[in-house]
């Protein structure tokens, strides 16, 4: 099929191929920027503390980010498919806009909330929770980077979520229920274990860009909240260079990342055969 | 469906738990949308107050926006975006709708479903990751031109274009092959029968059945390259400053009411685009 060729010849020059040079490139020595010399000092190098202390809390938080997405994701995408059609639609609607909204600008309001003087300092003084001249200093906390962070992924938790409660068959819930089942016990028995798949998909979806963000640690984080994103950025663009260490980290991330989409797929079709 | 759950709403609840589920996502849905909203409308909100300070109210004022229009380094950061986002745009639509027709016709499904899989890895793969590679690449193949013909290209807006394609085709892909999915074979085969040629039918029944899909395929890509900022931070160089990359720099040099008054602009073009992809959607 001659369709495939331009795209093929396009994808494989400027996806496939710069993706194998940061495989080549994490297995060479440090130099400016490069000295072509075989080594595996660059993954030995990753045995770092401190980097290892990110790495950790990259995927914490990214695991923490996921869970509360999920937690308050699932419940809303229920209340929306629950309404009458044009009600629905709007509430829908009203999901996809932070979506589509450039996320730095999401995460820009959140620093005018909680910087020194935000708007919770100020209304925190109105209601006397703290002293006028004191502040909640939440800003630059590992708390402000969670935050931040599942505020610009819910959308992408809701999204998939609504996708399979819309397609549910609703008779399910009712049979369950005449079977003497409560609604409470049908939502965790029937609606939640048929509808998992979409689940998964949002965990994905939630969980692979929030583990290498660094917009979010940057502004919400400061410099003591730093994650593995934050690293892999400063080793490329900014002083003193390290193109090999970024490399081996870019691909530390790569192989947690096909560990996640390895469980989803195990998970999601696991769950098809039980189904 | 519809009459089910009309049953289902009719239905008495037993139980105390089952009695306050409901209140109880109607506190998590209104919590939720709080949460998503009340940070954006604080943002828009400050964008007029005529204080110096971002989160200070000072009066009603529009002289943020007036400073805005007045900012030279914006519009030209706006004219980069744009330009950028269309040639991104053309691009990833003419290549995503063919890999979507390819795959489509691609005799031999297992293999299709393996080049299915390849095509959806830029979209997996996070942004930081191919930012860098592209940056990588670039360099190492600059260097070698630099070599080879004595001539350096500098990273910057044609780098950046190359850079939004490599997501772009799929994304477009993802979106006509969803569309075509619906498609039934008959109408093409029927003008074949007809006696048209190859390229008559692509013109006449295919494109016109597929157009929507390639619409909304295309409104993605404009929208996603407009948005970007990881790949394009990574590959922009000094001279193609799009319009993240300037909130980017403005934050970083301190929060004033100026970002807040460019941050509601931007915020009002993604609610046309929304409302414009939502009525693209229900058209299909």
């Amino acid at each position: 099929m001659w369709y495939l060729l331009p795209p093929a010849v396009w994808l494989g020059l400027f996806a496939f191929l710069p993706l194998g040079m940061v495989a080549a490139i994490s297995l060479m020595q440090r130099g400016s920027p490069i000295t072509w010399e075989f080594t595996l000092g660059n993954y030995a190098r990753l045995a770092d503390p401190l980097l290892l202390t990110i790495v950790g809390r990259s995927l914490w938080m990214s695991s923490v980010t996921t869970v509360l997405c999920l937690v308050i994701g699932y419940p809303l995408a229920y209340f929306i498919v629950q309404r009458r059609l044009h009600v629905r639609t709007l509430l829908y609607f009203l999901t996809l806009v932070p979506l589509w909204t450039n996320s730095l600008v999401l995460i820009y309001a959140w620093m005018v909330l909680l910087r020194v003087d935000g708007v919770a300092d100020q209304g925190a003084r109105a209601v006397n929770w703290i002293a006028t001249d004191q502040s909640l200093n939440w800003l630059y906390t590992p708390g402000a980077v969670v935050l931040g962070l599942v505020y610009w992924y819910m959308p992408f938790m809701v999204y998939p979520i609504y996708a399979s409660l819309e397609k549910f068959d609703w008779r399910l819930f009712e049979a369950a229920q005449d079977l003497g089942a409560s609604r409470l016990g049908a939502f965790f028995r029937v609606l939640v274990p048929l509808t998992w798949p979409g689940v998964l998909a949002g965990g994905l979806l939630v969980f692979i860009p929030a583990l290498s963000n660094f917009v979010v640690p940057q502004f919400l984080g400061g410099a003591k909240v730093a994650l593995i994103g934050n690293v892999i950025q400063e080793r490329f663009l900014s002083q003193p260079q390290d193109w090999p260490l970024g490399s081996a980290l870019a691909l530390v991330v790569m192989l947690l990342i096909s560990v996640a989409i390895w469980a989803y797929f195990k998970f999601a079709y696991e769950g098809d055969a039980v189904g | 469906m519809v009459r089910a759950q009309q049953a289902h709403s009719a239905r008495i609840h037993k139980g105390i738990l089952d009695l306050l589920l409901d209140p109880l996502l109607a506190c998590n849905a209104l919590l939720a949308f709080t949460f998503l909203y009340f940070p954006i409308l604080m943002l828009v909100l400050f964008s007029f107050s005529s204080s110096r300070y971002a989160s200070i109210w000072g009066g009603f004022s529009l002289e943020w926006y007036a400073k805005l229009f007045h900012n030279p380094d914006l519009s030209q950061a706006l004219l980069n975006s744009l330009l950028i986002a269309a040639a991104t745009t053309l691009i990833a639509t003419a290549l995503g709708t063919l890999a979507a027709l390819g795959l489509e016709r691609f005799p031999d499904r297992r293999r299709a479903s393996h080049y299915d899989a390849a095509l959806t890895l830029p979209i997996l793969v996070p942004d930081i990751v191919q930012g860098l590679a592209l940056l990588l690449f670039f360099v190492l193949v600059f260097n070698g031109l630099e070599h080879v013909f004595d001539w350096r290209p500098a990273l910057g807006r044609t780098t950046v274009i190359i850079a939004h394609t490599a997501f772009g085709i799929s994304y477009v892909a993802v979106v006509v092959r969803a569309r075509l999915s619906g498609m039934h074979k008959s109408f093409e085969e029927a003008a074949m029968d007809l006696g048209a040629n190859e390229w008559q039918v692509f013109q006449r029944i295919t494109l016109p059945l597929i157009w929507p899909g390639v619409l909304s395929g295309g409104l993605l890509a404009f929208t996603l390259s407009l948005d970007e900022f990881v790949i394009t931070f990574f590959t922009s160089g000094p001279g193609a400053t799009t319009l993240p990359i300037q909130v980017w720099s403005m934050v970083k040099r301190g929060v004033t009411p100026e970002v807040n008054a460019l941050s509601a602009l931007m915020l009002l073009t993604s609610i046309v685009l929304v409302t414009l992809s939502v009525m693209l959607q229900r058209r299909r």
